[in-house]
């Protein structure tokens, strides 16, 4: 037994947590399920990104307005559909109408190039770099990203929320109730402190999380650079960072929270109800982000609204609304409730853990 | 040795244990006997600080018990639990490292013990696909595989075929003979008595008789004996200070007020014919037990 006694040595707090975290998450690496769902997410986001860059390739013509002295400026470049207007104005209220994506007019006396590119927040670039000079560029609405991108930022900020979320959420739920339903909790409360095994459940599943996260994030980022869509990369390369960022604080508040919800039944069948708020909270900034995207006064709040401000704050620095200041604040509040979350988490699981048989009440949870 | 003081605990307002004192003693094993609600369960979780207690004390050794000592306890819960999913072998490691082992002291650990159990064919099985005998020994080598020295065990035997319950009881032994304390509950009152050298009684949240089994039943059994030879024991009814209970040619069960005059019959009965058993009879545990709830 000699042997053994020197064998053993009383593991710290920390080492528990990262044994618990550890058997989680070789436990989930070798659950088809957990790699089929993760493959199918990157498979999605690929094929986002090959969609997007495909797209932006097949838009065989673009629509120009030309005023008529410098028609033969364009005359060798292929892909324009042109329209001939008679003056700037004229010009003007074609682009702001959408008819066309930019208009090429002389620069006003006295410039030092003699072509304009009026357009409304970029210009097309097939028509710079076929112009022999480079012209004087003016955009109409500089702040303005296109409608759609936006929309497709607001939805795939959105959509891996949920879908981590969604994902890893209930497996934690899952893998407490799981202990719990097995009775094996009581093995494990006996070995190490409560507080380590809900720790080391929420460490291990975020940390699966967050390379889940992660892959996506070089998935897309190299996806659109090799697609030739590296102007998009400039615009969503800042804000996919802070996302990153918020993604991490705001997913260890949900995990902590599923931890404790998880706790609160024996049964696997009763998870749902217990679950529900949580889901909830997953649930509606993804469906506001979506809907309310377009509105500033709803995008700011939720910017800062610790559940949704994972998807709002990317979003507006992504619109380039939100002042730099403002992703710091809201990734403050973030954490204090993330803060909160763990330490209420923690009280909910340390009092549930051993109840069987019915659902605890919230109010036997919290009390003890 | 472990020794609990006046262990009081209540749930709500339904009292579950009442100022319970035993002794668990080292190198030898407990039974832990008493009806169902009688608070054993709560006794063992409170033992393995997976519930606390409203008032009482328990020292290891002299020293008050704490979470650094608990870790040295081997538990089995009543409701058996491990992970369904998880291999057999791999379940075993991660506890042991959970009490502190390395991998490489855990995996030993591990095969050894399952080799002891029977079960070194099904070390990478899942514990699932394991039948339930195969189970319950997987659950026992989980208490064991990282060298408890006390251990605790709710209903080790409950759901064992008799073949299991050998190999179970032989390790018990095994580690009680090495200086472990072994405190087990169980219905099976047999098997109690065949294996404890220790009992304590639960009924009713309260302690009702612990201590030395042969002890115990010395102090509760009546001066018994039974008689057995090749004479016609008829003459015993006439014999002073012995009541004769049960009666049957040249068997008989008497009581006698003395020792001695339980020797005074077996002398006489030697003296008519061959005395082929005499011996007294100690009261069975399911007696006492009866005797004291």
């Amino acid at each position: 037994m000699n042997a053994n006694t020197t064998a053993r040595r009383s593991p710290s707090f920390t080492q528990s947590v990262a044994l618990v975290a550890e058997r989680e998450i070789t436990t989930r690496l070798r659950s088809k399920s957990f790699l089929i769902t993760t493959g199918i997410l990157l498979l999605l986001v690929l094929g986002g990104v090959i969609a997007g860059g495909i797209m932006s390739k097949n838009v065989s013509t673009t629509p120009v307005a030309v005023v008529s002295s410098l028609e033969s400026e364009l005359s060798n470049i292929d892909g324009l559909e042109i329209t001939i207007v008679e003056n700037r104005a004229e010009a003007e209220d074609l682009v702001t109408a959408g008819t066309v994506e930019a208009a090429v007019v002389p620069s006003a006396d006295g410039a030092t190039v003699p072509v304009t590119v009026i357009a409304e927040s970029e210009a097309p670039s097939s028509l710079m770099q076929g112009l022999s000079v480079s012209p004087e560029l003016v955009l109409l609405d500089p702040s303005d990203t296109s409608f759609l991108l936006s929309y497709l930022a607001a939805f795939g900020f959105g959509i891996i929320f949920f879908a981590s979320g969604m994902t890893f959420g209930p497996m934690i739920a899952q893998s407490v109730v799981e202990e719990k339903q097995t009775r094996i909790v009581e093995i494990l409360m006996s070995a190490v402190p409560v507080s380590a095994l809900m720790a080391g459940k929420v460490i291990g599943n975020s940390l699966l999380a967050f390379a889940q996260i992660i892959a996506i994030a070089v998935l897309a980022i190299v996806g659109l650079s090799v697609t030739g869509q590296a102007e998009l990369l400039t615009l969503l390369g800042a804000p996919l960072l802070w996302f990153v960022g918020f993604f991490i604080i705001g997913f260890i508040l949900l995990a902590a929270l599923f931890a404790a919800v998880g706790a609160m039944v024996s049964r696997q069948e009763d998870l749902g109800s217990t679950m529900t708020p949580v889901t909830m909270l997953i649930m509606l900034p993804y469906f506001a982000i979506i809907f309310l995207h377009d509105n500033p006064v709803a995008l700011a709040i939720m910017s800062y609204v610790p559940f949704s401000a994972p998807v709002g704050m990317p979003m507006r620095l992504f619109l380039g609304t939100a002042a730099w200041w403002e992703p710091l604040i809201s990734l403050v509040l973030l954490l204090i409730t993330a803060g909160l979350a763990v330490l209420l988490g923690a009280r909910i699981y340390n009092n549930s853990l051993l109840k069987v048989g019915s659902r605890v009440s919230w109010s036997q949870a919290l009390k003890g | 040795m472990l020794q609990l003081d006046n262990i009081t605990k209540s749930f709500g307002a339904r009292p579950a244990l009442n100022r319970v004192t035993f002794a668990v003693r080292d190198g030898r094993m407990t039974g832990f006997v008493g009806g169902n609600g009688a608070g054993k369960t709560t006794a063992m979780r409170i033992l393995l600080g997976v519930l606390n207690s409203d008032a009482g004390e328990i020292h290891l050794d002299g020293k008050p018990l704490g979470a650094e000592q608990r870790r040295r306890f081997g538990y089995m819960p009543e409701e058996r639990g491990l992970y369904p999913k998880m291999k057999v072998r791999e379940q075993l490691v991660y506890l042991a490292r959970l009490h502190g082992f390395t991998s490489a002291a855990a995996g030993r650990n591990a095969d050894s013990l399952l080799e002891e159990l029977g079960l070194g064919e099904r070390r990478d099985s899942t514990l699932e696909s394991l039948s339930l005998g195969n189970q319950q020994r997987a659950q026992i080598a989980a208490s064991l595989v990282h060298d408890p020295e006390v251990l605790v065990l709710d209903e080790p035997f409950s759901g064992l075929d008799p073949l299991a319950v050998d190999t179970v009881v032989e390790a018990l032994k095994q580690r009680a003979a090495a200086g472990a304390s072994v405190l087990f509950s169980s219905h099976q009152l047999e098997i109690v008595e065949r294996l404890c050298d220790d009992l304590v009684i639960i009924a009713e949240g309260s302690i009702r008789a612990s201590g030395e089994r042969e002890a115990l039943r010395a102090q509760h059994s009546a001066p018994r004996y039974a008689i057995e030879c090749s004479t016609d024991l008829g003459w015993l009814r006439a014999e002073p200070d012995i009541t004769v209970v049960e009666f049957d040619g040249g068997h008989a069960t008497f009581d006698a007020v003395e020792p001695a005059a339980a020797q005074r019959v077996l002398r006489r009965a030697v003296s008519d014919g061959d005395v082929t058993s005499f011996a007294p009879q100690r009261a069975s545990l399911a007696q006492i037990f009866r005797e004291v709830i």
